[in-house]
C-alpha cells in the first residue's frame, strides 16, 4: 500500500515538472489587467469622473445611464467612481502593507538564515508568536483601539505579513548560504554585508518578490474583509471591501452594488495570484538546477 | 626549502561536533610552503584535504574548532583579527573551489563579479576595472573576453567557469593560490588545460600553490612537494621526485597502484584498496591505515607511528614498516 502511493507521488511529480516554464496567454492577461487597474486608480483625479462622494438623493440605486455608467449607490454616489477611487485604496493598502512585510520580514529572514544561531531562535520563536496570534483578531483590535485609518490598516496588515516573509527569506538563505560561491565570496575577503547584499540578496530577491504578489493578493482581500465588517477605511472614502458591506444591504434590489467591487477584486486578486505562480514556477526549477 | 616559509601549518587539527560524537578531521598536521613553491595534498575522499584548506583560509563551518599555528608571511592567521583576515584574504590568499557550477554567484554576470573584487581590493575604479577584469579572462584562455564579461555563469560551460574562477581567484596577486580539487568536476580533456593554466599562470606570478587532488597522476608533473594524507593526518610528505622515486608508506603506494595503466590489458582490474577508511568518530588504536595495509604487524595495530624524517631530512612518512626501496613493488 505504502509502495504504490509513493509511486503515484513520483509520477505526479514527473508530469508537473516541464509544465510553467512558459508564461502562457492567461499570464499575460493577469498583467494587462493588472496595468488597467494600476492606470485607472492612478489616473483617477485625472479620468472625467463624477466625485466618488456626492450624493444624488433622487438617483438612489438608478441603473446604468450615460450619466453614470455603472449606476448609482444606495445613497446616489457615482458606482464607478467609487470603483475606481476604492481600487486606489485597495491597491494601496494592498502594495505598501506587504512592502513592509518584505522589508522587515525579508531583512530578519537573511540576517537569520545567515547568522544563524541565537539570533536566529530569536527571531524565528518571536515571528511563530505572531503567527500564532489570530491575524483578523489583531487587526480588530488594533483598528478599534488606534482609530481607522488608512495608515493604520496599512500597518497592521504589513506587520501580519513578515512572518510569512521572513520564512520564505530564511528558507532561501539558509539553502544559499551554504553554497560555495558563498564561502568563495568569504574566501575573497567580502564583508558579511557584501556577502548579504551583492551574493545573497540577488539570488532571494526572487523567491521574495514571487510571494511579494500573492501577498498582495492576500492582502486585498484581508482589506476587504475588514472594510465589510466596517473596520477598515474611515466612511465615505471607498475601498472594494467597504463597497461590498455597503451593497449587502441592497442585494435583492440592487445586486450588481455588491457583485461590482467583488469581481474587481476577484480579477485583481486572480492577476496577482497568477503572476506570482509563473514567477515562481519560473524561478523555481532553475533554483534547483544551479 | 630551508628559507623562510611563505606558509606554514603548525601542528593543526580541526576537530567537528557530530551527533555521533567528535570527528577529527585534521590530526596534527604540519605543512610548509616556501614562496613561488607548489605543494600536492593527495587522499582519497573525506581524509581532511578539504578541511585542512578551510583551516588553513580560517573559512571553516562555525562549530568546528581548530587548534595549532597557521603562520602566513608571518602572521598567525589563527588568532589574526577578523578585519585584516579578511583584507589578507582575496589579497594574499586566494582558492580556486573544486565546483564552478556552484562556486560563482549565478545571478551575477561573471564582469560584476570580477569587477566587484578588482575595486574592492585594489581599488581600481570602474573603467580600470574592466580593461584589468578583460585582461585577466583573456589571460586564463578565454577568448572574447569583453563580451564574456557581460554573460551569467550558465552561459559558460565547465571549464570555462573553472577559468572564470581562477581568474577571479588571481585578479588581486595572491601570493597563494590554494586549488582545492580544482579539475575533479571537470571533463578529462579540460583538466590537463586548466592544470596547464594553473602552472602556467603560478611560474608567471611567482605564486605559492597548494594544489589539493585524488590524483596522484596530477601531482607527479606539476608539484615540487607531496604530502599524502590519510584520515587526518600526513602520512608522507616528500619532495616530489623523491616520492615517485621510492616511496615508502605503504598507503601511497597502494594509492598510485590504483591508478589505471595506460598499457595494461583492457578489463585489467585495478588493485583497489580494500576496506574503507576508518570512521572517524572512532579513533582506532595503532596506525589508521593498519586494518586495510597488506604489510601491518602487531605493532601497527597498537601504536601509532609519528611522521618522521628517514634517510634525507626532506622525506617524511609515517611508518613501522615502510617499504624497502628494493622489495618495491615496481608500480
Amino acid at each position: 500500500m505504502a509502495t504504490l502511493e509513493l509511486s503515484i507521488g513520483e509520477e505526479v511529480a514527473v508530469t508537473q515538472a516541464p509544465r510553467a516554464r512558459r508564461l502562457g496567454p492567461l499570464f499575460w492577461a493577469a498583467i494587462g489587467w493588472m496595468i488597467f487597474v494600476f492606470a485607472a486608480a492612478a489616473l483617477a483625479g485625472l479620468l472625467p469622473l463624477p466625485s466618488p462622494t456626492d450624493m444624488d438623493m433622487l438617483e438612489r440605486r438608478a441603473p446604468a445611464s450615460v450619466l453614470h455608467w455603472l449606476g448609482t449607490d444606495g445613497l446616489g454616489r457615482d458606482e464607478l467612481a467609487r470603483l475606481v477611487y476604492g481600487a486606489r485604496i485597495s491597491l494601496t493598502v494592498g502594495l505598501c502593507a506587504p512592502v513592509i512585510g518584505i522589508t522587515i520580514g525579508g531583512a530578519l529572514g537573511m540576517l537569520a538564515g545567515y547568522f544563524r544561531g541565537r539570533f536566529e531562535s530569536l527571531v524565528v520563536g518571536s515571528m511563530d508568536v505572531l503567527l500564532a496570534f489570530p491575524p483578523l483578531i489583531l487587526a480588530l483590535a488594533v483598528t478599534a483601539y488606534l482609530g481607522q485609518s488608512i495608515l493604520n490598516l496599512t500597518c497592521i496588515l504589513g506587520v501580519l505579513g513578515i512572518p510569512a516573509f521572513m520564512r520564505v527569506a530564511r528558507a532561501a538563505t539558509l539553502t544559499l548560504a551554504r553554497r560555495e560561491f558563498v564561502i568563495a565570496a568569504q574566501a575573497l575577503g567580502a564583508t558579511h554585508a557584501r556577502i548579504l547584499l551583492r551574493e545573497l540578496l540577488p539570488n532571494v530577491f526572487l523567491p521574495l518578490f514571487a510571494f511579494f504578489l500573492l501577498g498582495v493578493a492576500v492582502t486585498i482581500v484581508v482589506e476587504g474583509a475588514l472594510s465589510f465588517l466596517g473596520l477598515g477605511v474611515p466612511p465615505p472614502i471607498s475601498s472594494w471591501g467597504s463597497m461590498i458591506g455597503e451593497g449587502r444591504e441592497s442585494l435583492e434590489v440592487a445586486p450588481r452594488l455588491a457583485f461590482l467591487p467583488a469581481i474587481a477584486m476577484f480579477l485583481t486578486v486572480l492577476s496577482f495570484n497568477l503572476v506570482g505562480d509563473s514567477l515562481r514556477a519560473l524561478t523555481d526549477p532553475r533554483q534547483g538546477a544551479l | 626549502m630551508t628559507e623562510t616559509a611563505l606558509l606554514s601549518v603548525e601542528d593543526v587539527s580541526v576537530d567537528l561536533p557530530t551527533p555521533r560524537g567528535n570527528l577529527r578531521a585534521v590530526d596534527r598536521v604540519d605543512l610548509t610552503v616556501g614562496a613561488g613553491r607548489t605543494l600536492g595534498i593527495v587522499g582519497e575522499s573525506g581524509c581532511g584535504k578539504t578541511m585542512l584548506s578551510r583551516a588553513i583560509l580560517q573559512l571553516l563551518p562555525k562549530k568546528a574548532k581548530l587548534s595549532g599555528r597557521v603562520m602566513f608571511d608571518g602572521q598567525d592567521l589563527v588568532r589574526l583579527d577578523p578585519e585584516r583576515l579578511r583584507k589578507l584574504r582575496g589579497r594574499s590568499l586566494a582558492v580556486v573551489f573544486q565546483d564552478p557550477m556552484t562556486s560563482l554567484n549565478p545571478v551575477l554576470t561573471i564582469g560584476t563579479q570580477l569587477i566587484e573584487t578588482l575595486q574592492e581590493h585594489l581599488e581600481l575604479d570602474g573603467n580600470a576595472a574592466k580593461r584589468r577584469s578583460a585582461e585577466l579572462l583573456a589571460a586564463v584562455g578565454i577568448p572574447a573576453p569583453e563580451q564574456r564579461l557581460m554573460q551569467y555563469p550558465h552561459q559558460l560551460s565547465g571549464g570555462m567557469r573553472q577559468r572564470v574562477a581562477i581568474a577571479i581567484a588571481l585578479s588581486c596577486e595572491p601570493k597563494l593560490l590554494i586549488a582545492d580539487e580544482p579539475t575533479t568536476a571537470l571533463d578529462v580533456t579540460i583538466q590537463a588545460q586548466i592544470l596547464d593554466l594553473l602552472a602556467r599562470e603560478q611560474r608567471r606570478r611567482h605564486m605559492a600553490m597548494i594544489l589539493i587532488t585524488h590524483d596522484l597522476g596530477v601531482v607527479a608533473g606539476r608539484t615540487d612537494e607531496v604530502a599524502v594524507m590519510y584520515a587526518g593526518r600526513v602520512v608522507e610528505r616528500a619532495p616530489t621526485a623523491a616520492l615517485f622515486k621510492n616511496m615508502r608508506m605503504p598507503y601511497t603506494e597502494a594509492l598510485l597502484a590504483a591508478i589505471p595503466k595506460i598499457d595494461a590489458a583492457p578489463h585489467t582490474p585495478l588493485p583497489a584498496i580494500s576496506g574503507r577508511p576508518p570512521d572517524p568518530t572512532r579513533p582506532i588504536q595503532g596506525c589508521s591505515f593498519s586494518p586495510r595495509c597488506r604489510y601491518a604487524a602487531g605493532q601497527c595495530h597498537r601504536e601509532k607511528p609519528s611522521l618522521a624524517a628517514a634517510e634525507s631530512a626532506d622525506h617524511q612518512y609515517a611508518c613501522f614498516h615502510p617499504i624497502e626501496i628494493a622489495a618495491r613493488v615496481p608500480a
